[in-house]
C-alpha cells in the first residue's frame, strides 16, 4: 500500500538522511548555544551601563554579530568554503556543514541572549553586587539562571532555524533531508520523495518546539 | 560606625552635571537606627549607595565599619559588602530560587560550606517568621513575605550595618508596620546599625532614633527624631513633620473658621499628659474650641499638637498665650481674624 503510494521512496536512504539532519542540527545547536552564550554575555556586560562597560569591546562584538547575522546563509556557506576545507578537510558530508551552521547561527543566538539578559531586573544584579559577588558569580548564579527561560526559548527558535539551514547546506553537498529532497526529489521529478522529506523535517521542527516549550514552562517560576 | 566627610557625588559632566549628593557630612553611631528622609530626587538613593560602594563619591570620604569605602581595593570592597548588607524597595529576590536558596545566596558568595549554610538558613527563616514557606518561590509570596526573605538574606553574613532602600515603600500600611517591627527587633537583638531612607515620615517616627532631612542633594537638618519633631527648622522638615502630626484636612478645617485667633500648641513628652487646657479655660474669660488635635509617639517620646480657636478680647488672648508659654507649651499663632 505504502509502496504503491510512494513508489520512489527508498526508506533506507530516507532514514540515513534523517539521521544526518538530526546530527547536523544537534551538533550545530550545541556549539551555537556555547558560542552564542559567550558572545551574548560579552555583548551584554560590555554594553553601556553594565558591569564591564567598554565601548571598544561592545562595538567590535556588536559589529561581528551584525555582519554575520546579515549575510544570507546560502552565501555565507559558499564564502566559508576555504575556511571549512581548512578546518574539516573536506567540503562534503554533514561534518563539513557544521562550521558554517554555527557561524551563521551563533550571532543570531547571541542577540537573543542579549535580549534575554536585558530583561533581568537591574535591581537583582545590584543586590548581588551589594552582597559582594564577583562578576563570575553574577554571570553563573544570577544572569544565566535568571534568564534561563529566555535562553531556552531562544535556542529553540535558533535550533529550528538551523533545521532550515541544514536543508540549504544539503543542497551544496552536506547530505541530510534537504539534499535528498533536492537531488532525489526535485531534480528527478519524484514528488513523493520531496513530500516525505518535507514531512519528516516538519516532524523534527514540531518536536523541537514542543521540547523547548516544555522546558521553558518547567523552568519559569515567575 | 559610619562617617561621611564632605561627600559629593556628581553625575554627568559640564553644564548638564547634576550634584546628586552635595557636601554631605554625617556621623552615625553604632547600634543606631538612622533615618534619611527626602522626596524623590533628593539624592537619598545615591547617598545610601555611597555607603556600600555601589557608587563612588566624586570627592570626600566615606568610612563605614572601619572600611574606607571610597578608596579600598575591589577585593576589600567585596569583603566589606558582606558586612554592610542591603534591602530594597522591590526586594530584588532571584525568582529562579526558592526562599531557602535566596537566603543561602550571600552565604554561597562568602564561600560557606553547605552544611553550615543550611543551618544558618534555617535559623534565619525562623527569625523572620517564614517557617513553612522555605521551599516557595518568590512569585508565590506576598510583598511582606518577600521583604522578610530580603531581610533574612541581608542578615545571612552577620552584617554590622543594614541599609534599607525604601524598604517599606512598596508595602501596604499594615505590612509596613510589621516589617518596621521586625527591623526594630533585629536592631535591639543583634545590635545592628540600621540606615534607612524613606519618603514617609511615619517610618521615621516609628523606628528611627536619629534623622537627617535631605533636599536637592544637601542634608538640611539632622538631629534626634523627637528634637526634629518638636522644632523643625527647614521648611521641608516642617512639611514632613506635618505629614504625621496634622491629620489630613487640617487646612480645610482652618479655612472654615473665619473668626477668632487660631493657635497651634505643641506638647512634648510629659506635657502631653497634663491638663493644660482645663487651666486655660478656668483662668481666662475666653471661648476655646478645639479645631484639631493629635498625639504621635516617636522612639524618643510622645509629641502632640493641638490647634485651638480662641475667641475673646485681644488682650485676654495675648495673656492666655503667655500663660501657655509659662506652662512650657510651645505656641504658634497660625491665623487671626
Amino acid at each position: 500500500m505504502i509502496e504503491e503510494l510512494l513508489p520512489h521512496v527508498n526508506w533506507e536512504k530516507m532514514w540515513e538522511a534523517t539521521v544526518e539532519t538530526l546530527y547536523m542540527t544537534g551538533v550545530s545547536t550545541l556549539y551555537t548555544f556555547i558560542f552564542g552564550l559567550v558572545l551574548g554575555v560579552l555583548l551584554f556586560l560590555s554594553s553601556p551601563g553594565q558591569l564591564w562597560k567598554n565601548k571598544l569591546v561592545y562595538g567590535v562584538t556588536g559589529a561581528f554579530v551584525n555582519i554575520f547575522r546579515s549575510i544570507p546563509f546560502i552565501i555565507l556557506i559558499i564564502l566559508l568554503i576555504p575556511f571549512t576545507t581548512l578546518f574539516v578537510g573536506s567540503m562534503r558530508g554533514p561534518e563539513a556543514a557544521i562550521p558554517a551552521l554555527v557561524i551563521g547561527a551563533a550571532p543570531f543566538y547571541a542577540r537573543m541572549v542579549m535580549i534575554g539578559l536585558r530583561e533581568i531586573d537591574k535591581g537583582v544584579i545590584e543586590a548581588a553586587r551589594s552582597m559582594g559577588a564577583k562578576t563570575s558569580t553574577i554571570i553563573f548564579k544570577v544572569l544565566l539562571p535568571e534568564s534561563m527561560p529566555a535562553l531556552i526559548s531562544g535556542i529553540t527558535v535558533t535550533s529550528i532555524a538551523l533545521v532550515g539551514y541544514t536543508a540549504m547546506a544539503g543542497v551544496i553537498g552536506a547530505g541530510g533531508l534537504g539534499n535528498l529532497a533536492y537531488y532525489e526529489g526535485f531534480q528527478r521529478s519524484r514528488t513523493d520523495v520531496m513530500i516525505v522529506a518535507t514531512i519528516i523535517i516538519l516532524i523534527i521542527v514540531f518536536a523541537i518546539q514542543i521540547i523547548g516549550d516544555i522546558a521553558v514552562k518547567k523552568m519559569d517560576k515567575r | 560606625m559610619i562617617q561621611l566627610t564632605d561627600v559629593n557625588k556628581k553625575f554627568g559632566a559640564g553644564a548638564n552635571a547634576i550634584n546628586a549628593v552635595d557636601q554631605v557630612n554625617l556621623d552615625i553611631e553604632e547600634g543606631e537606627i538612622f533615618g534619611i528622609i527626602g522626596y524623590s530626587g533628593a539624592g537619598k538613593s545615591t547617598l545610601i549607595r555611597l555607603l556600600n560602594g555601589l557608587e563612588k563619591p566624586s570627592s570626600g570620604t566615606v568610612t563605614i565599619a572601619g572600611y574606607e569605602m571610597s578608596s579600598v581595593s575591589n577585593k576589600k570592597l567585596r569583603e566589606a559588602r558582606q558586612k554592610i548588607s542591603m534591602i530594597f524597595q522591590h526586594f530584588n529576590l532571584l525568582w529562579s530560587r526558592t526562599v531557602k536558596q535566596n537566603i543561602s545566596f550571600p552565604l554561597e558568595i562568602a564561600g560557606i560550606k553547605k552544611t553550615e549554610r543550611e543551618k544558618k538558613v534555617n535559623e534565619l527563616i525562623e527569625l523572620v517568621g517564614l517557617k513553612g514557606r522555605e521551599n516557595a518561590y518568590p512569585s508565590e509570596l506576598s510583598g511582606g513575605q518577600k521583604q522578610r526573605v530580603g531581610i533574612a538574606r541581608a542578615l545571612a553574613n552577620d552584617p554590622e550595618v543594614l541599609l534599607c532602600d525604601e524598604a517599606t515603600s512598596a508595602l501596604d500600611p499594615e505590612t509596613t508596620d510589621s516589617i518596621l517591627d521586625l527591623l526594630t527587633s533585629i536592631n535591639e537583638r543583634l545590635g545592628l546599625t540600621i540606615v534607612l531612607i524613606t519618603h514617609e515620615m511615619h517610618v521615621i517616627r516609628k523606628i528611627c532614633h536619629q534623622v537627617a532631612v535631605m533636599e536637592a542633594g544637601k542634608v538640611v537638618e539632622t538631629g534626634s527624631v523627637l528634637e526634629v519633631f518638636q522644632s523643625p527648622e527647614a521648611p521641608i522638615t516642617k512639611r514632613f513633620v506635618s505629614q504625621v502630626t496634622e491629620p489630613s484636612g487640617t487646612e480645610q478645617a482652618i479655612a472654615h473658621l473665619p473668626t477668632g485667633t487660631l493657635v497651634k500648641l505643641v506638647f512634648v513628652g510629659e506635657r502631653t499628659e497634663q491638663p493644660v487646657l482645663a487651666s486655660l479655660i478656668r483662668t481666662f474669660p475666653i471661648e476655646v474650641s478645639i479645631v484639631q488635635g493629635n498625639i504621635s509617639h516617636t522612639k524618643g517620646g510622645a509629641y502632640g499638637t493641638l490647634i485651638l480657636q480662641l475667641i475673646g478680647h485681644e488682650k485676654e488672648i495675648e495673656e492666655a498665650i503667655a500663660h501657655l508659654h509659662e506652662q512650657g507649651v510651645r505656641t504658634e499663632v497660625i491665623g487671626n481674624d
